[in-house]
């Protein structure tokens, strides 16, 4: 699939960057699920 | 165990049991230290490393990382309401590093050269080095930050408690990088064998994953050891104690569920940096799922779940989850997924001899622990130092 080193490593870091914005997305989504219960004024 | 035993009566259950995991500990200690290694583990050349260091080492560093995490809450990052659970996280953060160190020398044998690497003869090239120097400095950090309450306790030591009690913030400081460089160097202990450690498991960010994770364990066995204290030691606590008890779980929870959200995202990243997941169709791809789904993805959303609904129960059962979780990633890291391509007849299965003693060790911290805390200040202030306790 891979004919050299740079394939591998390009097909590699294209893969973690697109994953890498997902996460991102998520961690917004995440937070807000963690703390969209809480009172307005934040104690931690 | 039990606090029966307070008002006379010995033969509980608990202590039955104890008596019997010690009595069988002694005779393993015995045999360890009079007829080799050979007589007592199943260790071999091409598995040095067992269970006293996957478990009694590996897990007991990253639970004990409950001190750091709680007091530089406490006083670097000024939640002073968790003032009063900072004293039973150092204490079992003290007794879990001291019985690191005592399991050390089953392993490692003659006990009067553990002096060795850090005054005679140091390996500054090995990481080992760099593991076993921060341990030793971060016990002697934690026994200093300990022992105002065994001050307070045998009294006539003010002088000494005092000086102890002004140097709080710069032991929690030292406490805080002498965890950041050990527990991520107990992970880097594995950069050395890329080729015995499964891929799925092997990645260069182990050390970071090491650190990360035991933030979370460190918390969770906070939560862990909260519940049970509160079970067995509640005529031991102050209001100080209790009123801040719900809230560090609380804030426990939510920072757990935050941190293990981002070991999750490096759990996946790893994955596709170093383009494996061709592994995660195999049996260990399954067990690796495991891990990472049903030990860090769940219990990261209950904890989650638990700080949005206030859920108490919920958060004191992910803790235990949690720690499971750890205990598994560590022997997975170890023991299972090392020397992965052994055939199964040279794979390493722990002796009866080896788990006795890593009971012998728990039952020790156990009972250390129920010492301590019905005689000496840890969960409630001395009366004589309400206004000047740290």
């Amino acid at each position: 699939m891979f004919n050299t080193l740079q394939d591998l490593m390009l097909h590699n870091k294209s893969i973690t960057y697109v994953l890498m914005g997902v996460v991102l997305i998520c961690f917004v989504g995440f937070w807000h699920f963690l703390t969209d219960k809480e009172e307005r004024k934040r104690r931690y | 165990m039990s606090t029966e035993t307070q008002k006379g009566t010995l033969f509980t259950p608990w202590n039955i049991v104890a008596g019997i995991i010690l009595a069988a500990g002694v005779v393993v200690t015995i045999m360890r230290f009079t007829m080799g290694l050979g007589a007592v583990t199943n260790l071999s050349d091409n598995n040095p490393w067992g269970i006293w260091i996957g478990f009694d080492l590996l897990c007991g560093v990253a639970l004990a990382a409950g001190g750091y995490t709680t007091s530089a809450a406490c006083y670097i990052f000024g939640f002073k309401r968790f003032h009063g659970a900072v004293r039973p996280a150092i204490l079992t953060a003290f007794l879990g590093y001291a019985l690191v160190v005592f399991a050390l020398n089953y392993d490692v044998g003659r006990p009067w050269r553990l002096v060795y690497p850090i005054f005679y003869q140091q390996g500054t090239t090995s990481i080992l080095f760099e593991v076993g120097l921060c341990v030793f400095i971060y016990l002697t950090v934690l026994f200093l930050e300990y022992l105002p309450a065994a001050l307070e306790w045998k009294r006539g030591f003010d002088k000494y408690r005092d000086i102890l009690v002004k140097l709080t913030m710069g032991l929690t400081i030292l406490g805080v990088i002498l965890s950041t460089l050990h527990q991520s160097s107990l992970g880097a202990l594995y950069l050395i064998a890329p080729s015995k450690l499964h891929p799925l498991w092997y990645t260069p960010y182990l050390p970071v994953m090491f650190f990360m994770s035991s933030m979370f364990a460190g918390m969770s066995m906070v939560i862990f050891e909260g519940t049970l204290s509160h079970k067995h030691f509640h005529h031991k606590m102050d209001d100080e104690y209790n009123l801040g008890y719900e809230d560090l779980q609380m804030a426990f929870s939510k920072a757990a569920a935050w941190i293990m959200a981002g070991y999750l995202a490096m759990k996946v990243l790893g994955l596709a940096m170093d383009n494996r997941w061709q592994f995660l169709g195999t049996g260990y791809g399954v067990w690796w799922l495991t891990e990472v789904v049903g030990f860090v993805a769940l219990p990261c959303y209950a904890y989650a779940v638990a700080y949005r609904d206030r859920n108490l129960k919920l958060a004191r059962f992910t803790a235990l989850w949690t720690v499971l979780g750890i205990v598994l990633n560590r022997f997975n890291i170890s023991l299972v997924a090392f020397n992965w391509q052994l055939p199964s007849v040279d794979r390493y299965f722990p002796s009866a001899g080896e788990i006795i003693i890593s009971l012998f060790v728990v039952t020790i911290g156990v009972i250390a622990f129920r010492f301590i805390v019905t005689r000496m200040p840890i969960f409630y202030v001395h009366p004589a130092y309400k206004d000047s306790s740290h």
